[in-house]
């Protein structure tokens, strides 16, 4: 499978210290990949420089073409998402203006186009099609996290970046994102999940890497990571032969 | 002492100017909370339109159009750096090509004397895209920067456009034609018709700016980029020109502010300033942040202003600004200040 989502030596300071050093990812096209690591190690440092949030040094290519450059609006255009870990929701705006400036992308797409996408938000959602009239700062941490991947989804992107979408979520809840991540996969787009609970993420995604430090310390196939050793110990609690 | 006409008749002009301060409230507010500009020379901007506006009646190419076309190419030089030589040919049209054109349409039109609406309309054509090109110049490249910083820029494109207001209209003072000489009699009241035009217009404009941010998408987008910049940014909006929307609303704002406000009182080129800063009043006391209640402290600052200049004319603009410290000193107490989120 040919690289999505190809990042090589992204290098974030902030005022002058650098938070990620060099940090080379990839998303092959349909996959899951995931980024796991501790509090601090550079996580969501990395995935606002992929979307172009922050300035970064170091190179994204996004099917192909090299996006470095682009500021965080263009990259919405080319297909790329973030559900960043602070949800940034319009927080005054009810829940159907947040989906509907979700889809601003694709604001000259004819009405029943902008009208599909609604309702297929809607349809994955049904949470969010009961609280469609309420003021989003007023929904529940889980509908929030709901409210931001539907959000992001509007824009029918390629690549989806969730950074920690379980952090601070009831473990019901977090199965529920969990699925609809795979969910998500399974209809296409290509995903790249930043996740403090190993445990989950390695489960769901194909490749994976730990950054620590700023710094990939470990990469391959999920499967693989899950059986290493460093990693169980880390991050997998100590039972590692009930991964395997 | 005075009796009910008076007092009617008193109230009417608070309510008008009221109206007025209340337009540029609702522009000041807007523009703060997209791009956390306080915008000062909203004022001048309303001064130049009515200059401009009364100079229309006597026929006169109006004075502004060598500023607007100074200001096209300035803005074109600095955006044409910014961006380094990207997206030229949409800059060309936006900061050369329609002000060329508004300045050959009003050198057609002005010695026409084609009528009330057309000159109050062409000031306002002439007058509102300087503020999307002050935008551009001075704003547009301080994007991240404090509140205090872009508060600096503003107060120094204040000074400067009152300079070059001087340069371009001179020092003498113009009053521009009332829309209706009618007068109405109901009662005790006496209603001059220029009253209605200055409160139907207004009230027809906040009526348009309402539907505009809650009915449209580019609304929603400009209302966005101010709840959450980086939320706006994530769904693909640009803050920077949601910026320059904030803008160009505030330029048709003040140039509709500068035509209603011409008939009412003498305008000299650095008038506006006076006027923009009641408006300001009305807006610190909303703390930049709620429209409804900007235009209920501008209805406030008229009625105010108005009875005071009837009781203590001299202490008439002392009266106005101190309004503005009782409401500072509750606001502190509560602690909600204009917050610096960025
Ligand atoms: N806005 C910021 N300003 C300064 N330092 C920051 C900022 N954001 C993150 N950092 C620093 O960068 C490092 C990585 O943070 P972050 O990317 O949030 O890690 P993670 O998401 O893995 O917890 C931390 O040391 C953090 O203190
Ligand atoms: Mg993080």
């Amino acid at each position: 499978m040919s690289a999505l989502l190809q990042a090589t030596g992204i290098t974030i300071a902030y005022r002058g210290v650098r938070a990620v050093h060099g940090v080379s990812v990839s998303v092959a096209q349909g996959e899951i990949a995931s980024v796991i690591g501790p509090n601090g190690a550079g996580k969501s440092s990395l995935l606002a420089g992929l979307m172009g949030l922050i300035p970064s040094g170091g190179q994204v290519l996004f099917e192909g073409e090299d996006i470095s450059g682009l500021p965080a609006e263009a990259r919405v255009a080319r297909g790329l998402a973030l559900v960043p870990e602070t949800r940034d929701l319009f927080a005054t705006m009810s829940v159907a203006d947040n989906l509907r400036l979700g889809g601003y992308r694709h604001r000259f797409d004819t009405k029943a186009g902008r009208t599909r996408d609604l309702d297929a938000a809607y349809a994955m959602f049904p949470r969010l099609a009961e609280r469609r009239g309420q003021l989003a700062g007023l929904l529940s941490g889980g509908e929030r996290q709901m409210l931001a991947m539907a959000r992001a989804l509007m824009a029918r992107p390629r690549l989806l970046m969730l950074d920690e979408p379980s952090l601070g979520l009831a473990p019901l809840i977090v199965r529920d994102i969990f699925r609809t991540v795979a969910g998500l996969r399974d209809q296409g787009v290509s995903v790249l999940l930043v996740e403090q609970n190993a445990r989950a993420a390695l489960a769901l995604s194909a490749h994976a890497s730990v950054l620590e430090g700023g710094r990939v310390t470990l990469s391959g196939p999920s499967a693989m990571l899950a059986a290493d050793p460093r990693v169980t110990e880390m991050y997998l609690g100590a039972a590692p032969a009930a991964m395997a | 002492m005075m009796d009910l006409s008076i007092l009617l008749a008193l109230l009417q002009d608070g309510v008008v100017s009221g109206a007025v301060y209340g337009l540029l409230a609702l522009a000041l507010v807007l523009v703060f909370a997209v791009t956390r500009v306080i915008l000062i020379p909203v004022g001048e901007l309303v001064s130049f339109t009515a200059l401009t506006y009364a100079g229309l009646e006597d026929g006169q190419i109006p004075e502004a159009l060598p500023l607007l076309l100074a200001l096209g190419a300035l803005a074109f030089l600095r955006g044409a750096l910014q961006d380094r030589g990207r997206s030229l040919g949409s800059l060309a049209l936006q900061t050369l090509v329609l002000p060329a054109a508004i300045a050959g349409c009003a050198v057609l039109i002005a010695p026409l004397h084609a009528g009330i609406a057309v000159q109050a309309g062409l000031a306002i054509a002439v007058v509102a895209p300087m503020a999307p090109l002050l935008y551009r110049i001075a704003f547009r490249p301080l994007p991240e920067a404090s509140v205090l910083v872009k508060l600096i820029a503003a107060v120094g494109v204040h000074l400067a456009l009152t300079g070059l207001g001087l340069l371009c209209f001179g020092p003498e003072g113009a009053r521009g034609p009332a829309f209706s000489d009618a007068v109405l009699t109901l009662g005790p009241m006496i209603l001059t018709g220029q009253a209605v035009w200055v409160i139907f217009c207004t009230t027809a404009a906040m009526a348009a700016l309402w539907a505009f941010f809650r009915l449209s998408l580019a609304g929603a987008a400009l209302r966005a980029t101010a709840i959450n910049r980086r939320g706006a940014r994530l769904v693909g909006i640009s803050p920077d020109r949601s910026g320059l929307l904030a803008f160009w609303l505030a330029g048709l704002i003040a140039g509709l502010s500068g035509v209603l406000i011409a008939p009412l009182t003498t305008v000299y080129y650095d008038g506006g300033f006076l006027i923009g800063l009641k408006g300001f009043v009305a807006a610190i006391i909303a703390g930049l942040g709620s429209y409804p209640l900007a235009i209920a402290a501008a209805l406030v600052v008229g009625v105010v202003e108005s009875l005071s200049a009837f009781w203590a004319s001299d202490f008439k603009e002392v009266i106005v600004f101190s309004v503005i410290i009782p409401v500072l000193l509750w606001r502190s107490l509560r602690h909600c200040a204009v917050g610096e989120e960025e």
